[in-house]
């Protein structure tokens, strides 16, 4: 038995309705009790801002793509690197580091929990290897299902149980945690070179919609009782004039479960432009945002892009061809067989570029406008926008007006006509920011259940303290200190054990991995499913039999079992 | 007993649908694999105990004796060499590393002396590739550069190319149009729609050609590039750009030849141009089982795919300097390790003469030219038929490999985490 007391800690747990009391939080074998015994180790928070650990729901730290990016990158591995250190092994890379150099850096910011956004299910060994080597946090994987075949039959012939039955064999078999979609049916069009761009284009050969595939996906989900909802990247991401295809995309969702949101909708700041073409790109936050305010039942993430380089990652591989186009840097692509695409390049942010002024404005504007911050969580859909190091400068720009002002007056001067964020004062506050790095994420995920983002007696004891006094320090004026304090925790407690001390990881990790299990009756197995098992024999260049990721491969594995409307 | 599924651990088709017959701790019959899949399962020429120099001859010691030797070996270095890797599993390149890490190493993969070029020319421009079974299911023209699958990947024309029933191909033969370029007809070459025979080193100049017709600048080319007629140029450009969705392998006869990573470069570059007006990817023909899969185990740890030193305390990686030629040439390592590989048959004489003279230990299943320079040989179970563990394809799927038959050898992994024990409490936490 080990026991932990951490004594005058301002706690912040948004999901306990716990919003800046001093207390003391008990911690026995990994949970959090109501009170330990008197030989308990204790650690002073000093009366220090004490939160749940921090939860990102959707970043790409491991698998085939995330280690191309570092593969092909010799030169953003130098650009981070640290030596052996106590039990902290070598770290490379500044946007793409190495998955302990990830695992290190998320620990010291307080993160112990992270959805890795997309994973190809044929190559999900591999990312389930990359979780095992990120030992500080929790891994659950998205589990990509924009182009799969069976599921594109399947909407074809408009049979959502169908759909539905092939969600459930693929997430137990590649041990996947949820459903994405990475630009439904485009990554499939970009298996000839092409893409779809709208809603309602149709896909080659498999004549079936973005727009059917979400709906049918969206009520699968429901039918296999996910924990988390559908987590859609919208299609036309990054293109000039694409927020009318995240409003007709909004629009499709129906309000189909009482306890989360039915979409999550990831990366939205790249889903929320004007204009026609890169010449009068403008923001439409105020249009996005007034749907997702006046729509419960939709979660979205910022995917704030911060300045400076980074590296774009993501299954939307023509999206990563249009990108090249103008990037001119270097490109990879990476397709998989009868599932989905991936692309990956290199991007420098620039104030300079009024595109990328007006991106970073967006961002920032989804989240001050946002009334409800359950329905707007931080990322910057890492790396894609930023690598995850930038969070707490973003925690600052959202909690100080003069900290925008001072950014804004850096940014290209034809900025300000494109844009509303000059426009808002509005500033978060602890408690905003405390929904949007982890208790929003814990209800959006469906972990809750879990014991994860909130400090009630039961929960996980992940427990993070940051050396900021919240009643000592103005956010709006001392935006530095702010930003000082989320970068660097004092105390970051993974299930009960203190892995890291301002700043430094102090042990060897265990993690676990978080997967999804749901229960179909045996007339929506697929393992006995003739037309399912032709995929294998025919067209997929793996057998059946080795296609499952095998339990050996998750030596912690929670499994979260479901028990389908199948 | 038959074993269905089997996967081949011998080159990067890491092939899985191989039925093993088996009895007692005997291989006794392969089917669908290919003669050199056969001639895997069922050699039977391995060493049976570790081995040790002792003076002029080598003696039979015991596993302990071996570990403890190994580790003695390379705790007294000043700068060990961690060589080899690609025939081994993943689970044992990550000890390897983390051994390289405690140890101040250097670790590199066989890489170094084979698609070590692709991956720098990667790193310039990028690779827009696709697994193999995208290309089953829609390419239309297939193009071997400098690669001889029939004979070095056999099963390559008939589970992923040329020969592969498709999706969208309903006479995948038949529609499907291969191109060929070598500097001699290969068996592979007998087979393609176009051969073009190109003169030896002179790949960079005929990619540039079929780049300039691609950009539609072919006025400029001369009548012949490279030894090849312009209208066989123009001829296979149109083939490639009308392509609904096109395939380029290429093996070390452009890797390896003159202009190197250049020329992979070019040929990326061509691919990339291709895309413009059609469906284009390219892949490198990976010659061992698991290369790829050190490419990719050293990549998540230390960032960097092969040639990687520890010396700084961080990683460093500079090919040309890290890579293990190079510092074998140069006489600068004083002991090295040979993990599941040969480099006494694949490295220039002045290296295995190196190798020679400092302590070299080797972990693999049989005798071979790398026996002959070592010092000590610590025997192991074959990945694949007496010991489990992951691998990754040529195109980056991972593929857990089967057990066939218990024996009592023990794994890479097992012989590596003994010896990294040691290295662990002799070095510190």
């Amino acid at each position: 038995m080990s026991e932990l007391l951490i004594k005058n800690a301002c706690v912040i747990d948004p999901l306990n309705g716990i919003n800046g009391d001093v207390m003391d939080i008990a911690i026995r074998d990994g949970r959090i009790v109501e009170d330990v015994g008197s030989s308990a180790e204790v650690i002073d928070a000093d009366r220090c801002l004490t939160l749940p650990g921090g939860i990102d729901s959707h970043t790409h730290v491991c698998g085939t793509k995330v280690n191309f990016g570092r593969y092909m990158s010799p030169e953003d591995m130098r650009a981070g690197r640290t030596s052996r250190n106590g039990s902290m092994h070598v770290t490379s890379g500044y946007s793409v580091p190495t998955t302990f150099g990830n695992s290190y850096r998320y620990s010291t910011m307080g993160y112990t929990t992270l959805l890795e956004g997309a994973m190809a299910p044929l190559e999900a060994r591999h990312t389930h290897e990359e979780f095992t080597a990120t030992p500080h946090q929790d891994m659950m994987a998205n589990t990509l299902f924009d182009g799969n075949w069976s599921i594109m039959e399947a909407v074809r012939e408009k049979d959502v149980k169908r759909a539905a039955a092939v969600v459930a064999w693929i997430l137990s078999a590649v041990k996947g945690f949820a459903i994405k979609l990475t630009n439904p049916g485009g990554t499939e069009a970009w298996g000839w070179g092409e893409d779809v761009s709208s809603i309602h284009d149709t896909v080659p050969y498999f004549e079936v919609t973005p727009a059917e595939i979400i709906e049918t996906m969206i009520r699968a989900n429901e039918l296999l009782r996910l924990p988390h909802s559908v987590h859609l990247h919208c299609n036309n991401l990054g293109v000039p004039g694409n927020y009318r295809t995240t409003l007709d995309t909004m629009n499709l969702v129906p309000d189909l479960n009482s306890r989360r949101q039915s979409l999550y909708l990831t990366h939205l700041q790249f889903h929320s432009y004007g204009g026609t073409t890169w010449r009068d790109i403008d923001s439409r936050s105020e249009e996005i945002i007034r749907v997702v305010n006046a729509s419960p039942h939709i979660v979205i993430d910022m995917g704030q892009i911060m300045f400076g380089r980074t590296t774009t990652m993501t299954a939307d591989g023509p999206m990563e061809f249009k990108l090249y186009m103008l990037h001119h840097n270097k490109w990879s692509n990476h397709d998989v067989e009868l599932e989905t695409g991936s692309g990956i390049i290199p991007v420098y942010y620039s104030k300079k570029s009024v595109v990328n002024c007006v991106m970073w404005a967006i961002g920032l504007e989804l989240a001050l406008q946002a009334k409800n911050p359950w329905q707007c969580l931080l990322t910057t859909d890492n790396p894609n926008g930023a690598p995850f190091v930038k969070y707490p400068e973003i925690i600052a720009l959202l909690m100080s007006k003069r900290y925008r002002d001072q950014e804004c007056a850096l940014l290209d001067p034809r900025t300000e006509k494109r844009v509303p964020l000059m426009a808002i004062d509005r500033e978060l506050d602890w408690n905003e920011i405390a929904i949007m790095t982890r208790a929003g994420q814990s209800r959006a995920l469906g972990i809750e259940s879990l014991g994860k983002g909130h400090l009630a007696p039961g929960a996980e004891a992940d427990v993070a303290i940051y050396p900021i006094r919240t009643t000592e320090i103005d956010p709006s004026a001392q935006f530095q200190q702010v930003m000082a304090g989320f970068s660097r925790t004092m105390y970051t407690i993974k299930r009960g054990r203190v892995v890291a001390r301002n700043g430094e990881v102090i042990v060897e990790g265990a993690n676990s991995t978080i997967w999804v299990k749901p229960r179909v009756s045996h007339e929506y197995d697929l393992g006995n499913d003739p037309e399912f098992a032709k995929k294998f024999q025919q067209y997929y260049t793996v057998r059946m039999r080795n296609y499952p990721v095998q339990e050996t491969y998750l030596p912690r594995g929670v499994c979260i079992e479901t028990e389908a409307d199948l | 007993m038959k074993i269905e599924d089997v996967v081949c651990t011998f080159c990067g088709c890491l092939c899985d649908d191989l039925v093993v017959e088996v009895e007692g701790d005997m291989v006794v019959n392969v089917e669908n694999g290919c003669t050199l899949a056969n001639k895997k399962f069922m050699g039977n020429n391995r060493l049976k105990t570790p081995i040790k120099r002792d003076g002029g001859n080598w003696k039979k010691v015991g596993l302990d004796e071996a570990i403890q030797t190994a580790a003695g070996i390379l705790l007294d270095a000043d700068r060990p060499l961690l060589y080899g890797w690609s025939g081994t599993h993943g689970e044992a390149q990550t000890i390897g590393v983390h051994m390289a890490e405690l140890l101040g190493a250097v670790i590199d993969n066989t890489s170094t002396v084979c698609h070590g070029p692709s991956i720098m020319a990667i790193q310039e421009v990028g690779h827009p590739g696709c697994t193999l079974g995208q290309v089953k299911n829609r390419a239309d023209v297939i193009v071997y550069w400098g690669a001889n699958p029939i004979e070095a990947h056999p099963r390559h024309m008939s589970r992923y190319t040329t020969y592969a029933d498709g999706f969208f191909l309903k006479e995948a033969f038949r529609e499907r149009k291969v191109i060929v370029v070598d500097i001699r007809k290969t068996e592979t070459a007998n087979i393609a729609d176009e051969f073009i025979m190109v003169e030896p080193g002179a790949d960079y100049a005929l990619l540039s050609a079929l780049r300039a017709i691609v950009r539609g600048k072919g006025d400029v080319l001369p009548r012949t590039v490279a030894g090849v007629e312009k209208e066989q140029l123009i001829r296979v450009a149109d083939i490639c750009m009308s392509a609904k969705f096109g395939a380029m392998f290429f093996g070390l006869g452009l890797t390896m030849s003159r202009g190197k990573y250049k020329n992979i470069r070019n040929a990326i570059e061509l691919t990339e141009e291709l895309n413009r007006h059609t469906k284009f990817t390219i892949s490198p023909m990976r010659g061992h089982w698991n290369v790829y899969g050190s490419n990719e185990v050293f990549t998540w740890i230390t960032g960097y795919p092969f040639a990687v030193d520890f010396a700084r305390g961080i990683a460093f990686y500079n090919p040309g300097e890290t890579t293990s030629v190079d510092i074998l040439k140069r006489g600068e390592c004083d002991a090295c390790l040979v993990v599941g590989s040969d480099p006494g048959a694949h490295f220039p004489g002045d290296c295995c003469r190196h190798l020679a003279d400092i302590p070299t230990i080797q972990i693999d299943p049989h005798v071979n030219a790398t026996t002959h320079l070592s010092r000590l040989q610590i025997p192991v179970a074959v990945t694949g038929i007496d010991a489990e563990g992951t691998a990754y394809r040529m195109d980056g799927v991972p593929i857990r490999t089967r057990k066939v038959i218990d024996t009592t050898y023990p794994s890479d992994s097992e012989v590596l985490d003994k010896i990294y024990q040691i290295i662990r409490k002799e070095t510190g936490p």
